[in-house]
């Protein structure tokens, strides 16, 4: 007898909202990186759940493209934490605004 | 207690441990860690739920690769002085309650619910596992689309990097 969907579903909401959390309150860019995978991470952790649930292989596949996408998103957004912080000497996301209007 | 629920509780405490500690530790190198521990957490609870490959690809994958970068950049940025002020805002202090309220409510809401019949719950769920036969498969017939762009995806992030990279060093000559 295998454990109900729903123990994987609030899991999985509880890491999602940690994520969360994790970008609004820290302002270090490295970390707000970290709790973005963690979201993904939340985001794979129901796709496999929900496909054992329904019995179907499709869900573990989007998790590969979920994967895939998340390593792409990790090398370009470090290339450009890098490349800010050499121009600014900080990777602090409130010190980083010359965007700003 | 099934010998599932057990092994759930402990991977789920030891990745919700592993979370919070990312959250809320100060220097980047201890989150980086603690996010292997989480990722190392989930790839039990694969394993638990049947997806044996999805499990040794996050091993392989985000605890290997992706982290692996993460630790490179933290010690090429040297950032023990620099995280140190990261306070919690006033304004951001609110959102973070009011986001622990509502999930507090839907869980609440799920385990009263629980038990009652939705779509869901009357599908037949599977105990056998998904070998990686099965997984290929479905990757290389019909979702053969989605696979070819996932590689066009992996090929603009190489070529942007090195143009991130190779805009700097001009910079500096």
């Amino acid at each position: 007898m295998p454990l109900d969907l729903e123990y994987y579903l609030v899991l999985s909401a509880l890491l999602f909202t940690i994520g969360v959390i994790g970008v609004l309150i820290r302002r270090n860019a490295i970390i707000i990186f970290m709790c973005i995978e963690l979201m993904l991470n939340a985001a794979n952790l129901a796709f496999v759940a929900i496909s054992r649930s329904l019995g179907q292989v499709e869900g573990q596949l989007f998790v590969f493209f979920v994967m895939a996408v998340a390593a792409a998103e990790v090398a370009i957004g470090l290339a450009i934490i890098v490349s800010v912080f050499k121009h600014r000497e900080t990777i602090n996301v409130d010190e980083v605004n010359s965007l700003k209007g | 207690m099934t010998a599932e629920m057990i092994l759930f509780f402990i991977f789920g405490a030891v990745s919700l441990i592993g979370a919070i500690a990312v959250i809320s530790f100060r220097h980047p190198i201890y989150s980086a860690l603690s996010l292997i521990v989480t990722f190392f957490a989930q790839a039990g609870l694969f394993v638990l739920l049947g997806a044996h490959f999805v499990a040794a690809v996050q091993v392989i994958v985000y605890a290997g690769a992706i982290m692996v970068l993460f630790l490179f950049v933290i010690m090429l940025l040297n950032l023990g002085t620099l995280s140190a002020k990261s306070a919690l805002t006033g304004k951001l202090k609110g959102v973070v309650v009011v986001l622990g309220v509502l999930l507090a409510i839907q869980g609440v809401y799920i385990a009263m619910t629980a038990g009652t019949g939705t779509a869901l719950e009357s599908a037949q769920a599977s105990t056998e596992t998904v070998t990686t036969y099965k997984i290929g498969e479905l990757l290389f017939s019909k979702y053969l689309l989605p696979f070819e762009v996932t590689s066009l995806i992996l090929l603009a992030a190489l070529i942007g990097v090195i143009v991130l990279v190779k805009r700097e060093s001009q910079t500096e000559n």
